[in-house]
């Protein structure tokens, strides 16, 4: 049985469509008035504020790892809109799943920029988040978190509650058997759960076109009988818009939605490579008018709502501030030798309270 | 003869083993166009192109299971899984397939193909980029693992690894791939797989060790040195199968055994050894076989990691206690 999609954009754009849904063009300016999601200007703004923070805070990360002071860092610049704009179009009680690099997304579902420091300064405080807050931590091992999300998605149907799970992987993740292995669970279960494909162009070295051969990620989907889309992943009303949509079907009993995000990462894939290696500049500057920072600040001055005055305070203050947090960070962010042993276990076992009493014995006799 | 570090070594290795064999292929994640994430396969897909040295999609378990399909079909491929910490998805790979099929075939068909991935932690990486594996693949029968300490060592080794009819997990410790540089011949010669070497002859104390771990215990054993503790230290260089004789050798001579290891201790890669000692040279012990090893907690963050990772000092301290006992 073919699969009859109803809602709006995924009959405009499904991954069949070979179209891909992009709301505002590379200025800021609407191409698309009937897609515009029902938010108002004000709110639009308060969102680009989210990736301005995630901006400021990413390249203060940066220049405090060439100071030695951050260790090893994923940067998300250029990808601000495809992390922003789903957690934006989720519902409060909406659970998150991320991989690595959504620190847009992490940043308006609560999780504070302490945290996401910590985690980066190597300290596993940075993955206890505040109470409430529904996102996962960081999962490294590429693909896994996909089938967390599922079985999250699932235990909502079981347990009769609405809540939708939107879980994130990369585009080399596509390439990994627990990626296809997520998608067919979630169209067999009919889990309101949407998987966001950051389609960033590389997987660390390795080029898109080397990924795969289907043409789209969205048609990914497809095989698993499932709706998937192609969506401009720089445009944060186009995200928006999509996971809104996906989110709804999802909540009202229509199950799971594939997005690509079709995206580029501006910069490296971690601060331990060199990106010149296997790309040309040339093709970053390409990209680099797609900045969906630039585009929505086009948008948003054309609006009479920002100025470029108020964007370079705003970006100076959320510099400040990451600085100031990073500082925190720093003063408190050695772990302490009992964390590293007791959250082990929910009790402690014989054997390890026995290595822990033994490592700190040896410590208070320790002469430096 | 040149200087190369670890990385060099491995890479220089490759090389060689490409252009004597052509049925040689180079592969995994980042391998091609980038040359590896840590470079130990740079310049290999222009020198011999993509056919022969190339990037995979990210999936572990398919370049793993490609490779069986690649050493059944007459190659002899060497695939790299990035960080030990990723090979987890291949382990269905590895378990079912790579360490049987020359017992399931009853020997008519074997698999010559090396699986290299990163080894061991100290060099303040992200989680899942520190693990020490080779409990889990020494455990497998049909399986060789081979962890090299030295450039030296990593070249005899790697070649013996490759022209080997059986697979070979190659554990490379990351925290020694540019720790230092050693005279490395250019020409071809191999070490033996499941040969240890004493680095350090000594009467007192047997100190069993392998990757990174050996350039501590030899500090170590310096340190006891001093205080008129003469240790012996070896350099396991091969997990599975284990030079049994060089091992009870040694015990038997010091009457004292200690071994010490990067990965968890319940249930490691110690234990088989101190068993070891305990069924080969029981009568000649003096002290419990002691095992020096990493605490049964998840590696920690980068933050945390010195307290899990043995210095020196630490090894002394232990060492100490078994030769005093």
């Amino acid at each position: 049985m073919i699969q009859d999609y109803t809602a709006e954009l995924i009959r405009g754009y499904g991954a069949l469509t070979g179209r891909m849904l992009r709301i505002m063009d590379e200025n800021g300016v609407v191409q698309e008035p009937d897609l515009v999601p029902a938010l108002q200007d004000e709110q639009w703004l308060e969102l680009y504020k989210v990736m301005m923070l995630t901006r400021a805070a990413d390249d203060k990360a940066l220049q405090l790892q060439r100071q030695g002071r951050m260790l090893t860092y994923a940067p998300n610049t250029g990808q601000e809109a495809a992390q922003v704009g789903p957690a934006a179009a989720m519902g409060k009680n909406d659970w998150l799943v991320p991989a690595f690099r959504e620190l847009g997304a992490w940043l308006h579902r609560g999780i504070d920029l302490k945290s996401v420091y910590l985690y980066w300064y190597g300290n596993e405080f940075g993955s206890h988040f505040p109470e409430g807050v529904k996102v996962l931590p960081i999962a490294v091992p590429i693909g896994t978190q996909l089938h967390h999300a599922v079985g999250i998605a699932m235990a909502s149907n079981i347990k009769g509650e609405d809540d939708v799970t939107v879980a994130y992987i990369g585009d080399g993740g596509t390439s990994t058997g627990d990626f296809s292995e997520a998608v067919n669970f979630a169209g067999v279960f009919n889990a309101p759960v949407v998987f966001i494909v950051q389609n960033n162009q590389y997987a660390i070295s390795v080029a898109r076109g080397k990924q795969t051969k289907a043409v789209t990620m969205a048609q990914k989907a497809v095989a698993a009988g499932i709706p998937g889309i192609l969506v401009d992943g720089n445009d944060l009303f186009a995200m928006y818009a999509a996971t809104k949509e996906a989110v709804e079907r999802a909540r009202s009993g229509g199950g799971p939605t594939l997005i690509e995000a079709y995206t580029y990462r501006l910069g490296a894939h971690t601060t331990s490579d060199d990106p010149t290696k296997y790309r040309e500049d040339s093709e970053v500057e390409e990209w680099k008018p797609r900045d969906p920072l630039r585009r929505m600040k086009a948008y948003l001055i054309r609006q009479g709502l920002w100025s470029e005055e108020q964007d370079a305070a705003l970006y100076e203050q959320y510099g400040a501030y990451a600085l100031d947090v990073f500082r925190q960070v720093e003063a408190e962010g050695e772990p302490k030798v009992e964390d590293l042993f007791k959250y082990t276990y929910k009790e402690m076992p014989a054997h390890i309270r026995e290595q822990y009493e033994e490592y700190v014995q040896y410590l208070e006799g320790k002469v430096d | 003869m040149a200087l190369m570090n670890l990385i060099t070594t491995i890479n220089h290795t490759l090389d060689l083993a490409m252009a004597q064999d052509e049925r040689v292929v180079v592969f995994g994640e980042d391998v091609g166009v980038e040359g590896g994430v840590f470079r130990a396969t740079v310049g290999l897909q222009e020198k011999y192109g993509d056919q022969r040295c190339f990037d995979t999609p990210l999936a572990e378990s398919a370049i793993v299971g490609a490779a069986v399909g690649m050493a059944i079909n007459g190659l002899r491929p060497v695939a790299e899984i990035q960080f030990s910490g990723f090979a987890y998805p291949a382990f269905n790979q590895i378990v079912s397939h790579v360490a049987r099929l020359r017992n399931r075939t009853r020997g008519q068909r074997s698999l010559p193909m090396v699986i290299r991935m990163p080894h061991g932690g100290g060099i303040k990486a992200l989680e899942h980029h520190s693990e020490s594996l080779e409990t889990f693949f020494g455990h497998i029968p049909g399986l060789k693992v081979v962890v090299p300490s030295t450039p030296y060592d990593a070249k005899g080794l790697l070649l013996a690894a490759i022209r080997d009819d059986d697979p070979v997990i190659f554990l490379e410790p990351s925290k020694l791939y540019r720790a230092f540089r050693q005279e490395v011949p250019e020409e071809d010669y191999t070490i033996p797989i499941g040969k240890a070497k004493v680095i350090k002859a000594g009467t007192d104390l047997t100190v069993v060790s392998w990757g990174a771990y050996v350039h501590e215990a030899v500090k170590a054993a310096e340190l006891l040195q001093a205080e008129g503790i003469d240790a012996e230290v070896i350099d396991l260089r091969t997990i599975s199968p284990l030079d049994r004789e060089t091992v009870l050798e040694s015990v038997k001579k010091t009457g004292r055994f200690a071994v010490v290891h990067e990965a968890a201790k319940s249930f490691g890669p110690g234990a088989e050894l101190v068993a070891l000692v305990n069924e080969g040279a029981f009568l000649h012990l003096e002290a419990p076989p002691t095992r020096l090893a990493g605490f049964d907690i998840t590696i920690p963050l980068p933050r945390g990691e010195h307290h899990y990772f043995m210095d020196a000092q630490r090894m002394a301290a232990g060492l100490r206690k078994v030769a005093h006992f």
